[in-house]
């Protein structure tokens, strides 16, 4: 760690120009500091157009690979099927809530490419965020909406959305003495950042409820806490949408 | 349906799955009276085999094939009748002479066998890069078993190597594999 203290500070100061540097025209990259690695015209991930990846594709087979091992290392460290569910839901909990904002920035026209859209309203009630989920959200995340959405005619404060075949689980398959275990956990972990993002706290599980056509079937409880529901009368009585 | 029995054997020789395919005159009772059992890998009027056979027969295939493997014909390098038939393995480079000997096709790989017919089945074995043996056994008519034992490969890749519950070598037992099993080889 004998490097000069004005390198380290390029490396986590802002792009622009520190000592006079000037970004050059080649991305070789180059050791800034202690093994992070940066081009030397010192732009790192955080300075592309968020909008790069917009339609970008990643390889069905190489997310199956990953998840197996994220499942296999929740696996060595868990006791119980409960707290496997809650591992992956854990691993799923940041990229909800930063989907959020990514979704919204992209809705929004500062961030949009086309010039068209209109602003997005950050959702107030439970209704808009649960079709945020459904269609905005799944379809960024898996290129098609989720299959449908329901209320609990039984409890108001729990809604299920249902989808049929969650990306995680086409590949794995329980075995029986696991069975109540459903590995769309982490899918249930990125629903709930995504609520508890946008203000509205809740729990979310992963229920595996097979039918013959759809054997991977599975519906995503989300309990709302009974907080979010007080504010959801209070602004139905306002009026507010 | 023309496909009889399908086994999987590991990289070191146990068997890690099969399945016998009902053939299609067992399918259907309302037909005359005989039940022909679904016997011998699935070939009508035979005995059944029990487990412990299976796991006999996937041995022993295991080391022909490793056999078949080493016994591969070559061909006298230097000499003309290179054409239909390779010497027998009994002249394979004895005599001491200076000629040299070479495969049919010097740059594909040697592997072992390949494929068995006769007249009542057709067996065809297709071996990964890493070792794993699909053994399928169809009809003598059927075309195409190339392509078949691609798409059980296809479907072996993607139910039960990304399943983070089955290690490698271990005996095949995933709803997810039996199912899209099920659903390439009675669908087409």
């Amino acid at each position: 760690m004998a490097k000069p203290p004005s390198s380290a500070s390029t490396m986590y100061s802002s792009p622009t120009y520190t000592q006079g540097s000037r970004p050059s025209s080649s991305s070789n990259p180059s050791f800034a500091g202690a093994g992070l690695r940066v081009p030397t015209n010192r732009k790192t991930i955080y300075d592309r157009n968020l909008n790069r990846s917009r339609n970008a594709e990643l390889s069905r087979a190489s997310f199956a690979f990953l998840f197996m091992e994220m499942v296999t290392y929740a696996q060595k460290k868990i006791k119980s099927v409960s707290d496997f569910e809650k591992k992956l839901n854990e691993q799923g909990y940041p990229l909800g809530m930063k989907l959020l904002d990514l979704l919204l920035y992209r809705s929004s026209p500062a961030g949009s490419s086309s010039s068209s859209s209109t602003p997005a309203a950050r959702p107030l009630r439970i209704l808009p965020l649960l079709s945020l989920i459904n269609n905005k959200l799944y379809t960024l995340l898996f290129s098609r909406p989720a299959d449908s959405l329901e209320q609990d005619t039984a409890d108001p404060s729990k809604y299920m959305i249902i989808d049929n075949t969650p990306l995680t689980n086409t590949y794995i398959s329980v075995p029986k003495e696991m069975s109540q275990l459903s590995v769309a956990a982490f899918i249930a972990g990125i629903i709930e950042g995504v609520c508890d993002g946008a203000g509205f706290q809740c729990k979310v599980s992963a229920h595996n409820q097979g039918t013959d056509v759809w054997p991977n079937r599975t519906v995503f409880l989300v309990a709302f806490e009974s907080e979010v529901m007080e504010r959801e009368k209070e602004l139905e009585r306002q009026g507010v949408k | 349906m023309p496909v009889f029995a399908l086994l999987v054997i590991s990289k070191a020789g146990s068997l890690i799955y099969h399945r016998t395919l009902p053939t299609s005159t067992s399918a259907s009772t309302s037909s005359s009276g005989s039940q022909p059992a679904t016997g011998t890998l699935g070939l009508p009027g035979t005995t059944s085999l029990t487990t412990n056979d299976y796991l006999v027969l996937a041995g022993t295939f295991h080391g022909v094939h490793a056999i078949t493997k080493n016994v591969t014909p070559k061909f006298l390098a230097n000499s003309a009748s290179s054409s239909d038939h390779p010497p027998a393995p009994t002249t394979n480079g004895v005599t001491g002479k200076a000629s040299s000997f070479r495969y049919p096709i010097p740059d594909a790989p040697v592997t072992g066998i390949e494929s068995l017919e006769s007249s009542f089945f057709k067996l065809t074995v297709f071996q990964s890069l890493t070792g794993t043996k699909f053994l399928l056994f169809t009809d003598p008519s059927m075309p195409n078993t190339d392509g078949l034992i691609r798409g059980i490969y296809d479907r072996f890749a993607d139910h039960v190597c990304k399943n983070p519950f089955w290690h490698i070598d271990n005996p095949i037992r995933l709803d997810g594999w039996e199912r899209a099993l099920n659903q390439f080889l009675f669908r087409r």
